[in-house]
């Protein structure tokens, strides 16, 4: 049965990003379309759909961070510490 | 066409859309069921939209006219809780309604507005039919409802209709009398209007 | 993660499931019981008001009668398909429905008799509902709570029209008001089973799980703090003498009769075997249409 899995992405409004919504089994796109128009439209809450195969999606849910390279991410910086001694050696500590 | 003509569409419009109506809930699959009640919906909005270019009251001419005031055609009076039926029903139904609107787009702006949101009834239709076509139980029902379904379009427009479908011409089951199914329907549906008195709000 | 305790921990503390991570088995089943219950409500929810879209006295009321049943079939489909990807086939789902082998919630087993029961179900059992489903927007098991989100937009509408229902019967004739009145007679007794009896969140293993984040009691609290002065302001009466809020600002109400609902949910109301013999009837009749559509 899983190759009747359609997974539909909706589109709120113009220039928003693409969001899973849910799924819908149907046998073919075109069902799928009619199917999922309704299911995820009637009140005219999208104004685009995806309609993707689940067999078509390629999962990617696991990650490698051995060396926590932190340098990467915003957590990998302490900004105020030094941010202090920079303000107070330039007399500008107080004036803020 | 004349206000009877916009009568006889608007209910069979507000008929068929009762009776494909009673599909919510019990449909073939549940994904079909969503997708089923808003064709019924449109059917009734339809229906409502055509009143109100003939009256100030909608529901009083859906609901407050006697038996022989209504103009639907016997096709879509009939009760047909089986999805064969049904369906085929549908399909036919949004074939011969094609043509008649067709026919008034040019005269009537509202037509027009119908016919884009049938559009989808007919993509509908024929998605239906293009699976079950070699289906023993489709193929009797669409033979027992093609008289009726001629039966829903005056004369000039019934070869069209034959054209579009493949089907010979047959004699068909014209608007004369009304059935049994209509005499049902509209004791369901003016119950509880009914009960309270004219003018009442609900 | 693939301890028990290690995964209790984490839901414990926050963490969300996807439907591919490791559960234990024992998460997975109660996960899958607690949604196909869900599911199933829905789907028999449809059965005492669809009887009123035939009758609805106007248009309008018929149109948004019809849309409100429609997202409850609309319901159980993304509930549903959330069950199957747990790994319960939704076909084995209604086979062990209408084979009254699951539980549907306590109010859908009872008869609906007039149309104040339609004002009454939409405003008051769909408020009900829609407090244990705002709570179910924290479910540890990620799908679910995200289906929730759309679940609880959709019944917004609903409570909405129950209202406009109940204030235009209320506002009309002695007759409509007392129909209003008469329904709320007969439905106040499952509105106060619906939330369950009592179990102390600590003893709840779905509130453990984080499957549920609120306690039986809590949402019934929730109900009647938000609802019993809707009710009283629309100069309508509540069947419960002992029904007052005590000093400590905690409701008091006469206790409901859990035996009852404990027949009732295991499938001995007033309608229960009525309304499965109907759902039988259409899924045998129409499973020839899902051998031909769904055949891959």
């Amino acid at each position: 049965m899983t190759d009747l899995v359609w997974e539909v992405f909706r589109q709120d409004r113009r220039g928003a990003p693409f969001e899973h919504a849910g799924s819908v089994v149907a046998p073919d796109a075109e069902f799928a379309e009619s199917w999922a128009r309704e299911q995820y439209g009637r009140r005219g809450e999208s104004v685009a759909l995806w309609l993707v195969p689940r067999d078509a999606l390629h999962v990617v849910d696991d990650w490698a961070d051995e060396f926590d390279l932190k340098y990467r991410r915003v957590d990998g910086y302490s900004i105020k510490a030094r941010l202090k001694e920079a303000r107070e050696r330039a007399g500008t500590a107080g004036s803020r | 066409m004349n206000e009877q003509e916009l009568l006889g569409l608007a209910d069979d419009e507000l008929i068929l859309g009762w009776r494909d109506s009673e599909w919510t809930g019990i449909a073939p699959m549940l994904e079909e069921d969503v997708a089923f009640s808003s064709i019924a919906q449109n059917e009734i909005g339809h229906a409502r939209a055509v009143y109100e270019l003939l009256s100030d009251d909608a529901d009083a001419l859906a609901f407050d006219r006697s038996l022989d005031e209504y103009r639907c055609a016997p096709f879509v009076e009939l009760k047909l809780l089986d999805w064969a039926h049904a369906i085929a029903r549908r399909w036919l139904y949004e074939a011969a309604d094609e043509i008649r609107i067709s026919a008034l787009k040019e005269t009537l702006p509202l037509a027009a507005k119908i016919d884009r949101e049938e559009t989808y009834h007919r993509l509908h239709a024929e998605m239906w039919h293009e699976r079950l076509r070699d289906a023993p139980q489709f193929r009797d029902a669409v033979q027992m409802l093609w008289p009726y379904a001629l039966g829903m379009l005056p004369p000039s427009q019934r070869e069209a209709l034959s054209a579009r479908v493949g089907l010979p011409l047959v004699d068909a089951v014209e608007r004369d009398a009304h059935t049994d199914g209509l005499a049902e329907i509209l004791d369901e549906m003016t119950m509880v209007r009914r009960s309270a008195p004219a003018g009442a709000q609900w | 993660m693939r301890s028990e305790q290690e995964f209790l921990e984490y839901v414990q503390a926050g963490g969300q499931v996807e439907t591919r991570d490791w559960m234990p088995d024992e998460y997975r089943a109660k996960l899958i019981k607690f949604i196909e219950m869900h599911g199933n409500s829905e789907l028999m929810g449809v059965l005492p008001e669809r009887e009123w879209i035939l009758r609805a006295p106007t248009l309008q009321r018929k149109l948004a009668l019809t849309a409100k049943v429609q997202d409850e079939v609309g319901h159980a489909q993304l509930i549903y398909r959330v069950v199957e990807d747990l790994g319960k086939p939704r076909q084995q789902c209604l086979a062990d429905l209408v084979d009254g082998k699951a539980k549907f919630h306590n109010v859908f087993h009872y008869p609906t008799k007039t149309w104040g029961d339609v004002g009454v179900i939409a405003w008051l059992v769909d408020a009900a509902a829609i407090i244990s489903q705002k709570a179910l927007l924290k479910c540890s098991y990620a799908p679910y709570a995200r289906i929730m989100k759309k679940i609880c937009w959709e019944e917004s509408f609903h409570i909405l029209h129950g209202r406009d229902v109940i204030l235009a019967m209320v506002t009309g004739t002695p007759a409509q008001f007392e129909l209003v009145q008469e329904a709320l007679n007969r439905w106040w007794g499952p509105l106060m089973q619906f939330h369950g009896n009592p179990i102390p969140a600590d003893e709840d293993p779905m509130v453990t799980w984080r499957i549920k984040s609120q306690a039986n009691e809590d949402a019934r609290q929730q109900f009647l703090e938000g609802y019993v002065p809707q009710i009283l302001e629309l100069g309508l009466t509540i069947p419960d003498p002992n029904l007052r809020k005590n000093d400590d600002g905690v409701w008091e109400y006469t206790e409901p009769d859990w035996d009852e609902l404990k027949h009732v949910v295991t499938g001995h109301g007033p309608r229960t075997a009525e309304r499965l013999a109907f759902r039988r009837h259409f899924l045998e009749q129409e499973q020839w249409v899902r051998d031909v559509v769904l055949a891959a």
